[in-house]
């Protein structure tokens, strides 16, 4: 496919030279649809966002003179009496990531061209999804009221805790609730038959969406919740 | 993966024409449409901030005589000024116009790869500036707090607009990131997806690889002026306190505490440097190819230039505390950034050698665009070398806030920047309207600005040895700024009066020649590049009628030997016999 004479020696020159022209190649320089470049590119900016909330938290933290809470009593739930640190945190992370495996399985039925199982399985991510938002909600609901964490202060310690636990975690489930809406529209066009003919990138474009968030997550716990 | 890249598509791949008056011309799709609206938007209120600059310097130069402005107004003016020239002005008129211009029709790509989004990129920009412009109508007005914002003072009582200005302020921003994404998404993506069948990186124009480049830089330091805008908003409005330490404000205890002012510092910087080379680099590509069109001769260096640009981009992300020498930083941390700021300056100067190599026993047709163009390489050669003292810790902390400063910043990236700006904008001129310009106001125009600018800001660095601060209302009587001061500041004044007014040459030329302006010729530059090539001009919605342009050499067969002509569009297959040409010969080895 695509590369004609014109393509400047294209896969002819051997070696790194070779790997050179033929990025540098005319027309295009990956071989994906243009919605998925720039979703590549869009992700790489956002990372960028995410990386400064997350060194912003860490100078923040850092600096502040007051002791910073311990994160595994605050973050604890208690059954029965027994606290369990952690706990719905893990739950948490658990269904982010089983959400990743639904995606990935919706992607490779949409290659093979099943319509139903595609859009089922994109709903069912977008309802794990949803999940997660719905137990944040609950976490959030138990720090205000319960232990009157507040993005201004913290009976716990530093007031930064509530600040910058509020505002990343606030704007990691946005990224959520803004992919719970966006597989949603692309599942309903799926099943309606929109992408028959255009084929159905637009499921692998999602997912790269998905992942990325699911990712940032990863960071997220392992930034916040571990330290 | 059954895709095929556009250039490979039947023709049949049509743009959705529009037909009423609205889509055509208000709600368009098509890039260059979008482009004169960004630029439009861009110049109107470039010109509202040369007002503010205006009034400042009336204030400076003649303090007894006029009682224009309060000292509050004077902390908002210089706020806008700076604001707006950098992000509102210079960002959106290089890569939301020129970008959106230029990128398709040299890349010969029929559009943008997503107009929709392209043009929410230019509505929400002007909701921004819409918002930005709002906080003049707003009971305390615009912030007062530097075009750096720095808390805490920017968000505490005594500074201007720490009520409202501020806010509408960091909102303004945010909308401004999201439009800057939207477009810049797209530049990024037509750039390394939709050339045209022979166009390979390596053949595009540098015009094309400055914007590229830029607009990565871009995506990647916007994200840094974000965080901190949100961080700064809910600081102001509930009350966290990520940047504000704990303090006295006239005898009372704030309510803020354990913040890091420092912090905000390293997040704005770590846009803001990146931001002076996203101004910069679209600047040396379009003045690359404007100095090879009318030289007549071919980029000195085209692949060293390349390299430069890249290097220069990934360079600019680890330089931002050089901004920082004397906000209390660990020792170790300016001799890194020193360091780094020196090296960045080789790339730099390699291509103002290789300009210089350019005009070298070249063809010279001293022309408008030319001569701006020109006018550039000093400008920038002067504002880069007081780069180097300030880049310096030891030189830079008596340096560091005055109006050396000033000078250094204004040359390097006020003045260079809207030099290249007005180049260009002559030399596509023909192209975008289809009429030619008046030489003569062109000429009048660049003089004017060329030296008006000179008895601007040369000064400024004598100033700034003496010690004259920046950001002050009145200097008032010190031991160590003599008298003799206040009459340079009136001359420059004078300057600055006279540069403004050249402006207005400027803006009725344009106008002017819109209308009466002789009818250009498709190339009237004999230019190489692409965009001089379309079947019409201006050129058509979907660019180049039925059929892609192919490519077969690259953008600077200027003047080569033994050829009937002298310039060979890129268009023009290359012919058995006749000289093998740079890029090819590279390839072969
Ligand atoms: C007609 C041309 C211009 C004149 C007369 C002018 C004049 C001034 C004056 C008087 C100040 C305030 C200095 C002080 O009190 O510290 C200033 C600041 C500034 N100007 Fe300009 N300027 C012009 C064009 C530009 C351009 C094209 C840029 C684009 C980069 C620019 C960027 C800035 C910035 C970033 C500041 C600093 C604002 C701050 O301190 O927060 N200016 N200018
Ligand atoms: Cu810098």
């Amino acid at each position: 496919m695509a590369h004609d004479a014109t393509a400047l020696g294209a896969g002819l020159t051997p070696g790194l030279r070779g790997i050179g022209s033929d990025w540098a190649g005319d027309k295009q320089t990956f071989h994906v649809p243009w919605g998925k470049a720039m979703m590549w590119i869009f992700l790489l900016s956002d990372t960028f966002i995410f990386t400064c909330f997350l060194t912003g938290y860490m100078h923040v933290r850092a600096s502040t003179r007051i002791p910073w809470p311990n994160p595994s009593e605050v973050f604890a739930l208690s059954f029965g009496g027994e606290p369990i640190p952690l706990i719905l945190i893990a739950i948490m992370t658990f269904i982010l990531i089983t959400s990743s495996g639904t995606m990935a399985m919706a992607v490779n039925m949409g290659y093979r061209g099943h319509r139903a199982k595609t859009a089922s399985l994109m709903l069912m991510t977008a309802a794990l999804g949803a999940m997660f938002v719905g137990m944040q909600a609950f976490e959030w609901t138990k720090l205000i009221i319960d232990e009157g964490v507040r993005p201004w202060s913290n009976p716990m310690g530093a007031p930064q805790f509530g600040a910058v636990f509020f505002m990343i975690t606030g704007f990691h489930g946005l990224h959520v609730s803004i992919g719970v809406i966006y597989l949603t529209t692309v599942a309903m066009k799926v099943l309606r038959g929109d992408y028959k003919k255009r084929g159905y990138e637009i499921v692998e474009i999602t997912g790269l969406y998905w992942h990325f968030v699911d990712l940032v997550w990863v960071f997220i716990f392992a930034f916040f919740y571990l330290w | 993966m059954a895709y095929a890249a556009i250039a490979d598509r039947d023709q049949e791949h049509h743009l959705h024409d529009p037909q009423t008056f609205i889509t055509k011309y208000i709600w368009s799709q098509d890039h260059k449409v979008i482009a004169i609206q960004y630029a439009m938007t861009a110049i109107a209120v470039g010109l509202f901030a040369m007002g503010l600059s205006i009034m400042m310097r009336l204030q400076l130069g003649f303090p007894d005589s006029f009682s224009l402005i309060s000292p509050e107004e004077y902390y908002q003016y210089v706020t806008l000024h700076g604001m707006i020239m950098v992000i509102y002005l210079l960002t959106a008129l290089f890569l939301g116009g020129f970008g959106n211009y230029l990128i398709p029709l040299m890349c010969g790509a029929r559009d943008m790869v997503f107009p929709y989004m392209n043009m929410l990129s230019y509505w929400v920009y002007l909701l921004s500036v819409l918002v930005l412009m709002a906080s003049f109508f707003i009971p305390d007005g615009p912030t007062g707090a530097g075009w750096t914002l720095y808390p805490p003072q920017a968000i505490t009582s005594g500074t201007p607009g720490s009520g409202g200005g501020i806010v509408v302020m960091l909102v303004s921003l945010a909308l401004f990131i999201v439009a800057f994404t939207m477009g810049g998404l797209n530049y990024v993506t037509t750039v390394l997806q939709a050339r045209t069948r022979g166009m390979t990186l390596m053949r595009m124009p540098l015009s094309v690889w400055g914007i590229f480049v830029a607009t990565i830089l871009g995506l990647l330091a916007f994200p840094a002026l974000l965080v901190a805008a949100v961080m700064m908003l809910l600081d102001r409005l509930i009350g966290t306190s990520f940047f504000m330490p704990e303090m006295l404000l006239m005898g009372v205890q704030s309510e803020h505490a354990g913040g890091s002012p420092i912090l905000f510092q390293h997040l704005f910087w770590f846009f803001g440097h990146p931001e002076v080379y996203i101004v910069a680099l679209p600047a040396f590509g379009m003045v690359s190819d404007i100095l090879a069109t009318h030289a007549r001769r071919n980029i000195f260096g085209y692949r060293m230039m390349v390299w430069a640009i890249i290097a220069i981009g990934a360079l600019s992300f680890v330089v931002w505390a050089h901004h920082m020498y004397v906000s209390g930083m660990n020792p170790y941390f300016g001799f890194f950034f020193a360091t780094t700021t020196l090296i960045i300056a080789v790339p730099t100067a390699l291509k103002v050698y290789n300009w210089v190599l350019t005009l070298w026993r070249g063809d010279l047709h001293l022309n408008v665009p030319m001569l701006f163009a020109i006018g550039f390489i000093f400008t920038f050669t002067h504002g880069g070398l007081t780069g180097l003292f300030l880049g310096n810790v030891t030189v830079d902390l008596p340096l560091s806030d005055t109006y050396f400063v000033v000078g250094h910043f204004h040359m390097v990236m006020g003045v260079s920047p809207v030099l290249v700006l007005f180049a260009a904008i002559y030399h596509w001129y023909p192209k975008i309207t289809g009429r030619m310009f008046n030489d003569t106001l062109g000429k009048l125009h660049f003089w004017l600005t060329l030296l008006g600018t000179y008895s601007i800001y040369l000064p400024m660095h004598y100033l700034g040895f003496l010690g004259v601060p920046r950001r002050y209302y009145a200097n008032g009587v010190t031991d160590f700024i003599p008298e003799s001061v206040q009459t340079m500041n009136a001359g420059i004044t004078i300057a600055a009066l006279v540069v403004a007014a050249s402006q207005m040459i400027f803006l009725f030329n344009m106008v002017w020649s819109l209308f009466k302006g002789e009818k250009a010729s498709s190339n009237p530059w004999n230019a190489t590049t692409l965009e001089w090539q379309t079947p019409e001009t201006p050129p058509a919605h979907g660019n180049w009628g039925d059929k892609l342009p192919e490519v077969h050499r690259w953008a600077y067969d200027y003047s080569v030997p033994g050829e009937e002509h002298d310039f060979l569009p890129q268009t023009e297959p290359v012919h058995t016999g006749a000289i093998v040409h740079r890029d090819l010969e590279d390839f072969k080895e």
